[in-house]
């Protein structure tokens, strides 16, 4: 690892003055940055650790919305979020039990990993990212692997969760790293059915818009048993080919209804 | 950079680099070899401390964000005059242990395991233990070391 300034700010204000400095460069739970910076794919010269910003963290609910701040742990969401039950359950399988202590929310959506769950709950959930200078809809957030809308030296604050009428969230986890190999979190709302699906695609999570009108008009199972989606633009890797993944994410989808209705 | 933090009970103090693991800082600059460093990667778990109560992987957090916390390692479960605790009886007592690379982490884990969930089943010991890795027991006697310590009854743990 390369050296760098480490900067411990105590509010959001002192922290994104310390970012604008030249390639500074935020530090949450560290368990994806420590080990990017380990291997040297990442150098930046200042790391401002968001860990002593109070504000950032805790989750609360309000008018049927769960708000999570942007430094809050998983297992803090897991222990917490009891508002939205398939959002805490999906925090506590995230890794193991200390990357749950460390990783937060804001450090896995900012990240956001191809394989990730976080970024599958936000956008079935059509979630409202909070950053320190604007709010940006799920739907515009996340545009592709670890690419999103967030600017250099932009922090996510909070975010913001329309608790569903029914929800569910099912993983295929790869065993070795406890990620999804697919995972498909379905959300019902007044509005309609969202199904976002991560750990598939070579563009990042995704909408599966079929799915979702045929659960919209019918939240059964028998409404997507016999849909299928094209493995093209799947993942293919040693783990399974796009058709296993094509195939993983019907079966997934119809897991998680079964399970919320 | 200065830290002072409180490790096993006792105030502690040192200069480190921003760069410095907590995993390191233990090591090297405190003595305290009992944490482990299998993987340096958070895949393995052999460097599981507590940090204000929680397991943390000790070599995938920075040792300045440990100003100010308590850390309790392997070296701070044994009483003063070497008796071991009854998470580290146990695994004596069940054969938990082969070449003991893993153990101080898989008692660490226990101890946090135990702390949240004094009475688990199997199943949630097993999966408690996701993150820590063993490449000889197996597991199954690390699992009925854990069931032993929190006084339950050992069931026919599987493949036995
Ligand atoms: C063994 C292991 C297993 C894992 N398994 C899973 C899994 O099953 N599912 C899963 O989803 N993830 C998994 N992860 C990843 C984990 O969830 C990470 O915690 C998460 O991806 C990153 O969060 P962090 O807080 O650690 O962020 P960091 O590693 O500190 O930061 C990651 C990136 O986000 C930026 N950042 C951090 N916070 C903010 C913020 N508030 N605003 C803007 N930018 C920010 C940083 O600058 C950095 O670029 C695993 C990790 C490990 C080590
Ligand atoms: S050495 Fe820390 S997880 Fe392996
Ligand atoms: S006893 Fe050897 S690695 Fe666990």
């Amino acid at each position: 690892m390369y050296a760098f300034e480490f900067d411990r700010p105590a509010t959001v204000a002192e922290a994104v003055a310390a970012l604008a400095a030249e390639d500074a460069q935020a530090l949450a739970g560290g368990q994806t940055l420590i080990p990017t910076l380990k291997q040297r794919l990442a150098s930046p010269s200042r790391l401002v650790s968001l860990s002593g910003i109070a504000d950032m963290k805790g989750v609360s609910t309000k008018d049927g919305v769960l708000t999570i701040g942007g430094g809050t742990s998983h297992a803090r969401v897991a222990a917490e979020a009891e508002a939205y039950p398939a959002l805490a359950a999906m925090a506590g399988r995230i890794g193991d039990p200390a990357v749950r202590n460390r990783g937060t929310i804001g450090g896995s959506l900012a990240n956001n990993d191809p394989a990730a769950d976080y970024p599958a709950a936000a956008l079935a959930s059509g979630a409202t990212i909070v950053t320190d200078r604007r709010e940006i809809a799920a739907d515009d957030y996340f545009q592709g692997l670890f690419t999103t809308a967030l600017e250099e030296g932009e922090l996510i604050t909070a975010v913001r969760f329309p608790v569903p009428q029914a929800a569910n969230y099912q993983k295929f986890e790869q065993p070795a790293s406890r990620f999804a190999l697919t995972g498909v979190f379905v959300a019902q709302t007044a509005d309609g059915v969202r199904v976002a699906v991560t750990g598939a695609s070579e563009d990042g999570v995704f909408r599966w818009k079929d799915a979702e009108a045929a659960l919209s008009e019918d939240f059964s199972e028998g409404a997507v048993k016999d849909l299928t989606i094209a493995p093209d633009s799947m993942i293919a890797d040693l783990h399974g080919s796009k058709q296993y993944r094509a195939h993983l994410v019907k079966t997934m989808t119809v897991r998680a209804v079964r399970a919320a209705s | 950079m200065h830290i002072s933090l409180t490790v096993n009970g006792t105030e502690k103090t040192g200069e480190i680099e921003g760069r410095t693991l907590l995993s390191g800082f233990l090591r090297d600059g405190l003595g305290l070899t009992g944490t482990h460093v299998g993987c340096d990667t958070s895949q393995c778990g052999a460097c599981v401390v507590h940090v204000d109560g929680v397991a943390v992987k000790s070599c995938t957090m920075f040792a300045a964000e440990a100003d100010g916390c308590a850390v309790d390692t392997i070296e701070g479960q044994a009483a003063p005059d070497g008796t071991l605790n009854v998470i580290q009886q146990a695994f004596q007592d069940h054969h938990g242990l082969q070449c003991g690379f893993c153990t101080p982490g898989m008692v660490m884990s226990a101890a946090a395991l135990l702390k949240e969930n004094p009475k688990p089943t199997e199943a949630e010991v097993r999966a408690y233990l996701e993150g820590n890795l063993c490449r000889c027991t197996g597991y199954h006697n690390i699992v009925r070391a854990i069931l032993a310590a929190s006084g339950q009854d050992l069931p026919a743990v599987a493949a036995e």
